[in-house]
């Protein structure tokens, strides 16, 4: 049995990282070949840093996930709060419920919908290029709000409420308690929002097909378009430098977690 | 602990801040802004070591006095392009549409003619290429300049197909059931009927319904020899060797030549495709002069080379297709290299572009494509798992549902 569970075990794992694994191989592979490793070499490296235009789609991409996440989060997190507050059940039902439906719907039904509105409006308003950049924040910071919201509320609901209660009657105004107390104690909800509406922005493309204007082109968009010709391999050495990154952040983030939960039980 | 991973986070927000503050500097001072779409991987983009095409036409107008910037993005296939601009929320100064393309577009009235007297380099244009299906040239109505032309032809591999089906140079080597599963076909419908429609020597922009119906019989009745329906997967499967036979265009196969030998290439004698993708200025463009000064740019030795060298693709510039340079550069890759990018055709040789069809053939065209791609003896086998594994499901919850009831009573 423990056999079994343990094949089972390698299976997944190997289904998961199987294709990584590859991916970052060929990063190193010394010929454009996908088929066979000619030999190590870190050619598509240099490439990759050689190459302005995908600097500028990767710059692009950072940018606008980046900026999605930050105001996504802000919003987010204060429609958690009011929601949290809520006194009527139905409402809070109804309106949990329409924050949910973007993050439901099909992302192609967002795409092109906030399309014709960004079309339509910037035809209203006479403007000549009515999508850009902006639009295309606009829309990123619309499908990151509902994973913000669903991230942050159960970390209210966890939270003990006397707490701010507690700071209101030793003397803080509301919005100070919410800084001074709330605030901490939702901070883990609020950064595993944060980053999960980067990693979404980051890897949007649906959405992004459809918003993105003349002046701005993200990497998935500069991928995207690769596919008359064939893609080049600096494509698979960007990927394994951004897998890197964020093995690396994971590992921090666990190991730092590991300690201040030692401190913790230090200080008990 | 906390506060610094709160400082971490105030930190990287103003440096992005910062970041983001410099990019959109748009607005700033004279810059004039050109915007160029263009298809993906179709420009020499500074990869490889190769020259920065871009970047040289900045230098050149910085050396006019003109303080210009290049905004380049790329579009993966004509009708993206072309429907990011019919939405009309988007403004471009050049766009590189293909032939049926750009007759769509002069159709609809979306694109400005181009003053051919102020481009000094227009003179080096083949004169065959600077009209679409063999009209007068008029040169008052230029509304295209030739960017980059190609034929296409079959690819295989010499190890696995026999000297002999090679020989017969027809596309019917890929209806050939020796090599059954290791074939390829194009994944887009115009193309696919057009192997067919080359085949049988039918007129490729027939508007005639049965002429259309039966090229899906014999594409439903070469389903079964076909590995699969691809586009850029070609060039790995092709190198790899997990398939043998492909239609493709010239100009990659020399790129798919360069990583394994044993490829070789054909012009089917029945005839064949050839495309022509042109540099357009669409309507609204607000830098029309600096648009006319691309265009010449890239029409110029230098530039023009430069992308020949990096797409591969046949050039209709004289100045790239008589410089020794690029003859020998191209030469080094594959020996026989100018003779497939610019074949010299026998007379009476079958040689067509896709026209703009009209709008009931190309549904109809849509039509019978999903068909052929839905038809598929293994979908059923897929429908019938997926029905049953739904009604197992359904049976479990309905029998939960049912047992909950009776205890509740």
């Amino acid at each position: 049995m423990k056999a079994l569970s343990r094949a089972f075990l390698i299976l997944v794992f190997g289904i998961l990282y199987i294709p990584m694994a590859v991916l970052v191989l060929f990063s190193f592979n010394s010929s454009k070949s996908t088929g066979n490793f000619t030999g190590f070499s870190l050619r598509w490296y240099t490439e990759l840093f050689s190459t302005p235009a995908t600097f500028a789609a990767l710059r692009n991409t950072l940018i606008l996930a980046v900026c999605s996440a930050i105001i996504a989060t802000v919003i987010g997190t204060l429609a958690a709060v009011g929601i949290h507050k809520m006194k009527n059940r139905y409402l809070k039902k109804a309106v949990m419920s329409v924050t949910n439906i973007p993050m439901m719907n099909p992302d192609i039904v967002t795409g092109i919908s906030m399309m014709l509105l960004f079309v339509f409006v910037g035809g209203m308003l006479g403007l000549k290029n009515s999508l850009s950049f902006w639009t295309m924040l606009i829309a990123h910071v619309t499908f990151n709000l509902p994973y913000v919201i669903l991230s942050v509320l159960p970390k209210l609901r966890q939270m003990d409420s006397h707490l701010p209660e507690a700071a209101m009657d030793l003397g803080c105004t509301p919005v100070q308690a919410f800084f001074k107390v709330e605030l901490h104690a939702i901070l883990p909800g609020i950064l595993t929002g944060m980053m999960m509406a980067f990693t979404l922005s980051l890897d949007d493309f649906v959405i992004s097909f459809f918003t993105s204007g003349s002046d701005f082109q993200t990497l998935p968009l500069l991928i995207y378009s690769m596919t008359k010709k064939d893609v080049t391999p600096d494509m698979y050495a960007l990927s394994t430098i951004m897998m890197a990154v964020i093995f690396a952040l994971m590992i921090l983030t666990n190991f730092k977690s590991k300690r201040e939960t030692k401190k913790a039980k230090a200080d008990r | 602990m906390k506060k610094t991973i709160w400082k971490i986070w105030v930190i990287a927000i103003i440096a992005l801040g910062a970041a983001l503050l410099s990019s959109c500097d748009g607005g700033k001072g004279d810059e004039i802004v050109l915007n160029v779409y263009n298809w993906g991987e179709y420009i020499s983009d500074g990869s490889e070591g190769s020259p920065d095409v871009n970047k040289m036409f900045e230098d050149y107008c910085k050396e006019q006095g003109l303080n210009v910037r290049v905004n380049y993005t790329t579009f993966d296939s004509n009708e993206s392009m072309y429907n990011k601009l019919r939405s009309g929320a988007v403004s471009y100064d050049i766009v590189i549409p293909s032939d049926y393309m750009i007759e769509r577009m002069v159709k609809e009235d979306m694109l400005e003619k181009i003053d051919v007297s102020k481009l000094t380099n227009y003179q080096y244009v083949y004169d065959n290429f600077k009209t679409l299906y063999g009209r007068e040239y008029d040169a008052e109505n230029v509304y295209f300049v030739p960017y980059f032309v190609g034929y296409v032809g079959v690819i295989y591999n010499t190890k696995y197909v026999s000297e002999e089906d090679a020989a017969r140079q027809s596309w019917d080597l890929l209806w050939d059931e020796k090599y059954s599963g290791k074939i390829l076909q194009f994944n887009n419908p115009r193309d696919a009927f057009g192997t067919v429609m080359y085949k049988n020597g039918v007129d490729v922009n027939t508007t005639d319904k049965a002429e259309w119906e039966s090229a899906l019989e014999e594409l439903k009745s070469q389903k079964s020899l076909i590995q699969s329906y691809v586009m850029d997967e070609i060039f790995n499967k092709m190198k790899n060797e997990s398939a043998y036979i492909a239609p493709y265009y010239a100009g990659d196969f020399i790129s798919m030549y360069e990583e394994n030998d044993d490829l070789a290439f054909y012009f089917p004698k029945e005839g064949t495709n050839v495309f022509l993708d042109g540099m357009c200025i669409p309507k609204g463009s607000e830098n029309k002069e600096i648009a006319q000064m691309y265009i010449d740019f890239m029409l110029s030795k230098e530039a023009a080379t430069a992308n020949a060298e990096m797409v591969y693709y046949a050039t209709p510039n004289k100045l790239v297709n008589e410089n020794p340079e690029y003859i020998e550069y191209m030469t080094s890759v594959h020996e026989d290299a100018m003779e497939y990018l610019d074949p010299r055709f026998e007379e009476g040789y079958v040689q067509t572009y896709y026209e703009n069809l009209d709008d009931d053939t190309l549904q109809l065209m849509n039509t019978l494509w999903e068909e052929l791609k839905i038809d598929t003896s293994a979908g059923v086998g897929i429908y019938i798992a997926c029905g049953a594994v739904i009604l197992v499901i359904a049976a479990i919850v309905i029998y939960r549902v049912v047992k909950k009831k009776k205890r509740m009573y």
